[in-house]
């Protein structure tokens, strides 16, 4: 009995909970009066047209099934309302048509048909069984066909539908009696009698060993101590008066050494929301974008909203608090002095150059004749005549206060340099000629002139000495006026010679080249020869034939020198536009490098009489300067720079060339790239 | 300490981070927080090739001092304790021994950071100094949302700490300038004589960037809520004023809704209260009448006296501007920034109120008749009320910038504001000056600018471009002296070759000659510049560089503000001849 009655269609509402028991009793209490043929009326029942018909198969060995002897059961609409947990396995709301029912499809094997549709007619078998291919094409296109179970019902597979599988393969393994109602024994429902007869252990009568060894050892830890009530939490103040007691004492040195983070700067007029027009970027200016943020200027584009409400939230706000606490606690500090200074009180002070006067301020005659640059020049002793020595090949004559050249003296080729003999009395002039093509490359031009009346103009007569040497590059007079030297481009061999000119004859003072000789000078007064190599200065005593001094002059390569007419200061010109100022008795140091020029120099001279010395640059300008020495030893000379002449217009690379003083007036001469001789007064 | 067995020089000074760390035994994180909690900070050493032992890698280094001195903190041994206490917590976690989690968790051991607040800044004046940052960051903190980056105890921490320095700021009358900038509002307060400036973000809600890391904000704000709670209990006791901050009890009951509508809980909605910054905070002792400090008047002489006396004008002019919207009643519409607009109001003495659905704590509604101003954001007001101005929101920041009330007929709503200005700008000699501050300038004199106001800026215009000439002929003078020269050169041949000069030309070459003059002058600098030794000269060199190009900027603006207001009076003029036609 129990395994047929469709106990799953309860309803819930009429007996709660639905007990499987109270059902029990019920149809027990029917039996007695069991008609025949075993119709059993419920006592829920409202109607009879309702009636739920049992059957009972074992006993009819013609197996009937159950649905064929009376009409389809119909069930209180709200059965089918109320969701019931076992609604499953008996009305599969999904296939309604097979009124079959609840019985095992194994009874239908011998059948044609597999069950009964709605109308009382026969649902017939489908003609064939499936075959594998089939069955792999339903796999292929049934998604959910791992899932399924195998289809005995209605030869259709069930979807799997959670963990009632086991339950719903098991009942139909079974057959007829597989549904065992599911008994709730723990239901939320208090009950008074016990579930199942069995007797209580012993152990829930008498007290656990266990525990009491556990309390013993808990008493005995608090009786010793070691086990403490915990401390209830202090409640103290989260913020009192930190700096009640301010002690001056507790201002350590670290404190003193603390180098505070720069504050953030102000925000500026750009920074606005609403800035002046100028601050915004101009559409050139816009190149914001482009710019890597370590180049900009701003940290931000500056912008103009019409009004507070169109402002936007500024997106790099939590970048920049985050950046700034990576500086505060990344960045490597420095105490920096910041110079705090006026421009102004770095300018040396220095004597006006007006209370220096005189010197040379304004260009006053340009001698010009030349048609290629002139490369040297030299002023006779009285000053009275000016020599000058071009590349175009000739040497000329001209007369300082006029500007006249008096006489052109072809030499054929470019005069490297020319000096005037010191000596008054006798009106000499030596001039280097350098000519690959002439066999006696160097050449010495001379007059001797007795006279020493003005108006004996000097037409020298070239009276050439031929020379089997290198090349010449430089001739100097010694102050007396007898020796003269020369320089001659020979890297390697013999590079000087001392000529006399009296007895005609010419020696070679070194044993021994000291390095590539680019300038050398008699001292005006003591017997000493300066010969500045490409970066030092030496100074050979004549008389006792030994090096007396050597100057290094910091400069990369020496194009000139001259000495101060006291004879104890050198000034050395270099390509690489310095100019050194040596005093001897100081040091074998340059006193003072001057950087005057912003190109290379090329010739360097002091005046005879005033303190003056010029410098002449390829930069196109001299530059005239006081160089006043003292006779007291302990005062250092004073150096003040006068004038900055300009006149020469630079060619070729090249400027000024060549300079000189008068020997008497405070003029100047120079001669350029620009194939004239100026005159500076 | 010299791997390489240095005993004494500057590589024994310090000590690299990595050597540092290891030497403290701690990881990185943990370095790194220590580092932020106790304010240590790299050194750049003078001679780093030296202290980094000949090599020339680029290290951070640190005070061999500054680790010695962290060798001793309280708190590193707290840093241990916690990872103890994490890998247990992780453990029971993983046993799944709920009780021992209880237990740990109830032990959990914290710091307090008390004591190193006290020895960074020794006086509380030091801490004011730093208070800049924790201030931004503070506030920053505040209106991140409530969920994800950082805990929400630190948050409602900082919004608590915030409103409270915001009400002692509104009670001691300390704010002195504002600006609205593109990035947020900057606001600066003098308390005790230092100006602290912070800012405070739009009130909108915050795009998180990925690139930023939290822990290091987090761990600075650790720090930062610590010292701003400490120093806001100090200024509130200097105030006499209770800490917690109460709402003063007349204020509360006026603030307190009506029975039955409660807001929220009273312990929920004193926050908002309080935030809403528009009552006024209980004092300790009820205050005695306008306790003001009178200075002393000593008899002093000379200087010292005008001294005194421009004291005593600044001291005044201070009072003044504290009192500025003195008896003004404003009304804040809805789209207005409230919290911004109703601090700084009441900070000046004025009172605020908005609608009562916008915000806790408005104490009138918009019909009320006693309002004198009405703050405004947008195009046009749709029923005007006669008696109080309509004006926008910049109104009220420039007033307090200008340190008076301007006059309102710039402000009203739907006009096109004039520029704002940032007040922390102070333009010296030689800087550039926009108009419109040369015009608040003179109305801060007392010139009224109503009735010469073109002609006075037209007239400013043509003294900025004088300015700017003769500013661009100095720039010549020292750029170009090889022109000049030429120039002179040719002046004393010209002189030279004609002497006979008429009279008429006599003021010519008066003219003349003080060029000469000049020309020579400046001719002997450039004489003396060749005499400077190399590093002075570079040092000449440079700030002359720094001042030209200050120049220069300064001709830009000018230049681009004259063509911007040309540009405008050609529309002017186009649009006034299109009316005509």
């Amino acid at each position: 009995l129990t395994s047929v009655i469709p106990w799953n269609s309860a309803p819930s509402h009429l007996c709660e909970p639905w007990n499987p028991l109270t059902l029990f009793s019920h149809i027990s209490l029917e039996f007695p009066a069991f008609p025949s043929p075993f119709s059993l009326c419920f006592p829920w029942e409202a109607s009879p047209s309702s009636k739920i018909s049992l059957e009972f198969p074992h006993f009819f060995p013609q197996k009937i099934p159950w649905n064929s002897l009376e009409s389809p059961h119909t069930f209180p609409p709200e059965f089918s309302a109320v969701p019931s947990p076992f609604s499953r396995c008996v009305f599969p709301s999904q296939d309604i048509r097979n009124t079959v029912g609840n019985i095992p499809m194994e009874w239908y094997q011998d059948f044609p048909h597999v069950g009964y549709d709605l109308d009382g007619r026969r649902i017939f078998k489908p003609l064939r069984s499936k075959d594998e291919l089939d069955l792999f094409l339903e796999k292929m296109e049934n998604p959910e066909y791992w899932s399924a179970i195998p289809g005995k019902p209605r030869d259709r597979s069930v979807p799997w539908d959670g963990g009632s599988a086991v339950k719903s393969h098991r009942g139909f393994g079974d057959g007829i009696c597989g549904e065992l109602p599911a008994v709730d024994f723990f239901s939320h429902e208090v009950r008074i009698h016990p579930v199942t007869n069995r007797p209580a252990d012993k152990r829930s009568f008498i007290p656990s060993l266990v525990e009491k060894e556990k309390v013993s050892k808990l008493v005995h830890a608090i009786k010793m101590g070691w086990i403490q009530p915990r401390k209830p939490k202090e409640n103290v103040p989260t913020f009192y008066d930190l700096w009640a007691q301010e002690d001056p004492n507790s201002i350590l040195g670290r404190h003193k050494m603390h180098v505070p983070a720069p504050k953030i700067p102000l925000p500026g007029h750009a920074e606005s929301y609403n800035p002046p027009p100028e601050f915004l970027l101009s559409p050139e200016e816009l190149s914001w974008e482009q710019q890597e943020p370590s180049e900009r200027r701003l940290n931000f584009l500056p912008r103009r909203f019409p009004s507070l409400r169109a402002v936007p939230a500024y997106p790099r706000f939590i970048h920049e608090r985050f950046e700034r606490c990576l500086d505060l606690y990344l960045c490597p500090r420095q105490r920096k002095m910041r110079v705090n200074v006026d421009p102004e009180d770095l300018i040396p002070k220095l004597p006006k150059p007006r209370d220096l006067q005189p010197f040379p301020t304004t260009q006053a005659l340009i001698y010009r004749g030349h048609s290629s640059l002139v490369r040297t020049l030299s002023v006779s002793p009285s000053g009275q005549w000016l020599v000058s020595g071009s590349d175009d090949g000739t040497l000329r004559f001209w007369e300082v206060i006029s500007a006249r050249c008096l006489r052109t003296v072809p030499v054929g080729s470019a005069v490297k340099s020319v000096a005037w003999n010191p000596n008054p009395n006798v009106c000499l002039v030596a001039a280097a000629v350098a000519d690959p093509t002439l066999d006696p490359t160097g050449s010495l031009q001379s007059r001797l002139s007795l006279g020493s009346a003005p108006s004996a103009i000097p037409f020298p007569i070239p009276f050439p000495i031929p020379f089997p040497f290198q090349p010449v590059t430089q001739v100097t007079w010694h102050a007396k006026g007898d020796y003269w030297a020369s320089v001659l481009r020979n890297p390697g061999g013999r590079q000087v010679l001392i000529h006399q000119s009296s007895r005609r004859w010419s020696q070679d003072p070194f044993r021994k080249s000291p390095g590539m000789i680019q300038c050398v000078r008699f001292h005006p007064i003591r017997p000493y020869f300066l010969v500045a190599s490409q970066r030092s200065v030496r100074i050979y005593n004549l008389l006792r034939q030994e090096l007396t001094k050597k100057l290094q002059s910091n400069c990369q390569w020496i194009s000139s020198m001259a000495v101060h007419p006291g004879g104890d200061n050198v000034i050395c010109g270099s390509y690489d536009s310095k100019l050194a100022w040596f005093d001897l008795d100081l040091s074998t140091r340059p006193y003072r490098l001057l950087r005057h020029h912003r190109r290379a120099l090329r010739a360097v001279s002091f005046h005879r009489r005033y303190p003056l010395f010029a410098s002449a640059s390829d930069d196109g300008t001299v530059i005239v300067c006081h160089g006043m020495v003292y006779n007291d030893l302990l005062q250092n000379a004073l150096l003040v720079p006068l004038k900055v002449l300009k006149g020469h217009v630079p060619t070729l690379d090249l400027g000024v060339l060549d300079v000189a003083f008068h020997p008497q007036q405070p003029w100047l001469f120079s001669s350029g790239a620009d194939g004239t001789v100026r005159l500076y007064t | 300490p010299g791997g390489l067995g240095y005993e004494r020089g500057a590589a024994t000074n310090y000590i690299t981070r990595n050597r540092a760390r290891k030497k403290l035994q701690l990881s990185l994180p943990d370095f790194r927080r220590l580092c932020i909690l106790k304010g240590i900070y790299p050194h750049e050493p003078k001679h780093k090739k030296k202290v980094n032992k000949g090599s020339t890698a680029p290290r951070t280094f640190y005070l061999l001092k500054d680790i010695k001195f962290l060798l001793h903190e309280p708190i590193v041994n707290k840093f241990r304790e916690y990872k103890v206490f994490v890998r247990k917590l992780r453990k029971a976690y993983g046993k799944s021994e709920w009780g021992t989690v209880e237990r740990l968790k109830d032990n959990k051991p914290t710091y307090k950071l008390d004591h190193i607040v006290k020895e960074r800044y020794p006086t509380f004046i030091d801490a004011l100094r730093d208070l800049d940052d924790a201030l931004s960051m503070c506030f920053l903190f505040s209106t991140f949302p409530r969920t994800g980056k950082c805990h929400v105890q630190t948050i409602q921490l900082c919004r608590r700490l915030a409103v409270e320095f915001q009400n002692y700021v509104i009670a001691s009358r300390s704010l002195r300038k504002v600006f609205l900038s593109i990035k947020g509002i900057y606001y600066q307060a003098e308390v005790l004589g230092q100006p602290i400036t912070w800012i405070t973000p739009y009130t909108f809600s915050h795009d998180h960037p990925t690139d930023v890391d939290y822990r290091v904000m987090a761990t600075f704000t650790e720090f930062y809520t610590t010292l701003l709670g400490f120093v806001n209990f100090r200024l509130y006791q200097s105030l006499n004023l209770l800490y917690p901050p109460k709402i003063d009890s007349q204020a509360e009951d006026e603030l307190k809704p009506a029975e039955g509508k409660e807001y929220a809980m009273d312990s929920e909605s004193y926050l908002e209260r309080l935030s809403a910054l528009s009552a006024s905070l209980a004092r300790a002792v009820a205050p005695a009448h306008e306790d003001e400090v009178e200075m002393d008047e000593f008899p002093v002489e000379g200087e010292t006296a005008e001294l005194m006396d421009a004291k005593k004008k600044e001291q005044e002019a201070l009072e003044k501007h504290k009192k500025l919207f003195e008896g003004l009643r404003f009304f804040l519409n809805r789209e207005v920034p409230r919290e911004p607009l109703a601090f700084v109001i009441r900070c000046f003495g004025g009172q605020v109120s908005w609608d009562k659905s916008l915000c806790i704590g408005a104490t009138y509604d918009a019909t009320d008749p006693s309002i004198t101003h009405h703050i405004i954001d947008r195009p046009r007001v749709d029923k005007q009320v006669v008696g109080r101005y309509y004006l926008q929101p910049q109104w009220v920041f420039d007033s307090v910038n200008a340190k008076l009330c301007l006059p309102v007929a710039d402000y009203f709503p739907g006009l096109l504001l004039p520029p704002h200005l940032s007040p922390f700008v102070m333009e010296k000699e030689g800087d550039y000056v926009p108009p419109e501050k040369l015009k608040l300038l003179a109305l801060q004199r007392g010139e009224n600018p109503g009735a010469g106001n073109e002609e006075s800026e037209e007239e400013e215009e043509e003294e900025e471009e004088e300015e700017g000439d003769n500013d661009k002929e100095e720039e010549e003078e020292e750029d170009e002296s090889e022109k000049e020269e030429e120039m002179k050169l040719q002046k004393m041949e010209e002189q030279k070759m004609g002497e006979q000069k008429t009279e008429e030309q006599k003021s010519q070459t008066n003219k003349d000659k003080q060029r000469l003059e000049q020309e020579q002058q400046s001719e002997e600098k450039r004489l003396a510049i060749m005499m400077m030794k190399k590093r002075e000269k570079y040092l000449y060199k440079k700030i002359m560089f720094g001042k030209k190009r200050k120049i220069r900027e300064a001709n830009k603006l000018a230049e681009k503000r004259k063509a911007h207001d040309a540009a405008l009076k050609e529309q002017k003029k186009k649009s006034k001849k299109a009316r005509q036609v």
